[in-house]
């Protein structure tokens, strides 16, 4: 019978006797858990399972139990070193009290089973917090005029809000085609940005649009180097001409 | 032939004693008699006059609802002959598998308390945070500030005054009362003592 792989079914731990000892002794499992009661228990009922008594295993687990306990009292009452310096007799003293103490304990515990066991056939509704807190809002005295001041306040018709700034406006084509026509009458070519500069960007976008309309009737050219490089707008018949200038140079 | 007239006297109480039991059925939790004293705006005396009369009217043997003095108030439960159709009915998670390490530390606590999870261990000689945490879930213990070390103290609720059927703590028996034979034990250990080897 080996004590080490005796099988243990603890609240704490459960797994061979080995593997407590050897997470106790790691400190991965807090020996203050361990309900050491409850190993010696699962030991006497594996002894009984047994016709002969096996007298090295007793002694082997009387040695690893009574250092469990020393371990585990050594735990419990670490911050407690008047214990150390007692006498014998002192110290069976303090035992007994605490023992006294514990025994009363458990018999309060006891009467409680019993209480609970008798008390067993009572029902009564449970709920959450019924009661809930009064909070008591006392307010100062206070002048009725300023009241009716602050409610007049309250319930003045607020100004109506203004929704121009949504609006679009949009100029007519024409204003354009005419603009630019008229300036392509004065001379041969021009910087569309040169022309729309200072107008709105509603202005702009139909300016461009304008523009559009007279590339489409083929009365401009439209030039631009590069992306975002300014548009130039130069007259169609102008463009014939240096054509021919070319052609014929 | 003509009967007399007979004038039925109501009792002068019957109108509050109504109010409290309408009090009574909508608290979930018992009612002290300052606090129905309160609601009522009625004096103490009357009152308690009227839990009276409500105490007859509802008692074992008599209704299926029962007015008890519990936890330090008054409350309404149901009668014991209809507990096994209530336990058919409704659970009871409040005390459902309370573990004697539970009870154990209930019985620190009430005795003790306030008193925090240390000196509780130090009482039950075993760690206590999980059947302290446990407890508290339950609602049978609480917090009650902290001790002069920082740590939390706990005490039992009304709840547990109501689960175990107490008037209040002070119904509970005398700690005393369960020291057994204290002084063979003492003995027999001083004698051990005198054995052991300097």
């Amino acid at each position: 019978m080996s004590v080490r792989e005796l099988e243990l079914d603890l609240d704490a731990f459960e797994g061979p006797f080995d593997l407590l000892l050897t997470l106790v002794l790691r400190e991965e499992l807090p020996l203050a858990e361990v309900d050491v009661a409850g190993i010696v228990l699962a030991f006497v009922e594996r002894l009984a399972e047994r016709e002969e008594l096996d007298l090295d295993a007793c002694g082997e687990f009387l040695v690893l139990v009574a250092a469990l306990l020393e371990l585990k009292a050594r735990g419990l009452f670490a911050g407690e070193a008047e214990l150390e310096d007692l006498e014998p007799g002192e110290a069976a003293e303090e035992l007994a009290r605490r023992l006294e103490e514990y025994r009363r304990i458990k018999g309060a515990a006891e009467w409680l089973a019993e209480r609970l066991a008798s008390e067993r056939d009572r029902f009564f509704r449970l709920g959450p917090a019924p009661l809930a807190p009064r909070g008591e809002r006392r307010l100062a005295q206070q002048d009725p005029a300023s009241l009716v001041a602050l409610l007049e306040a309250l319930v003045a018709e607020p100004p109506e809000v203004s929704l121009a700034h949504l609006e679009l406006r949009f100029p007519p084509v024409s204003r354009f085609l005419e603009q630019f026509r008229a300036v392509l009458g004065r001379r041969h070519r021009f910087d569309f940005d040169h022309e729309v500069a200072g107008l709105t960007r509603v202005e702009q976008a139909v300016a461009f649009l304008a523009l559009l309309e007279l590339r489409r009737a083929g009365e401009i050219t439209l030039e631009q180097a590069a992306p975002f490089a300014p548009i130039r707008v130069s007259r169609e018949v102008v463009e014939e001409e240096v054509a021919w200038n070319v052609r014929s140079a | 032939m003509e009967r007399p007239l007979r004038l039925i006297q109501a009792n002068p109480l019957d109108s509050l004693a109504r109010t409290i039991e309408a009090l009574l059925v909508v608290a979930s939790q018992p009612l002290t008699v300052d606090a129905l004293v309160e609601a009522c705006a009625d004096e103490a005396e009357r009152v308690e006059t009227a839990l009276g009369l409500l105490g007859e009217r509802y008692r074992e043997g008599r209704s299926g609802i029962v007015l008890e003095q519990v936890a330090g108030g008054w409350a309404f439960r149901a009668s014991r002959e209809a507990a096994e159709a209530c336990g058919r009915l409704f659970e009871r998670p409040v005390e459902r598998n309370l573990s004697h390490a539970a009870l154990e530390t209930l019985a620190v606590v009430a005795y003790l308390g306030p008193c925090s999870r240390p000196e509780i261990a130090r009482w039950r000689g075993v760690a206590v945070d999980s059947v302290v945490a446990g407890l508290v879930e339950r609602g049978l213990i609480a917090e009650a500030g902290r001790g002069d070390l920082g740590a939390v103290r706990y005490r039992v609720t009304p709840l547990f005054e109501r689960v175990f059927g107490l008037e209040s703590l002070a119904a509970l028996p005398r700690l005393d009362d369960f020291g057994g034979d204290a002084e063979q034990l003492r003995g027999r250990l001083e004698t051990l003592a005198e054995r052991r080897p300097a």
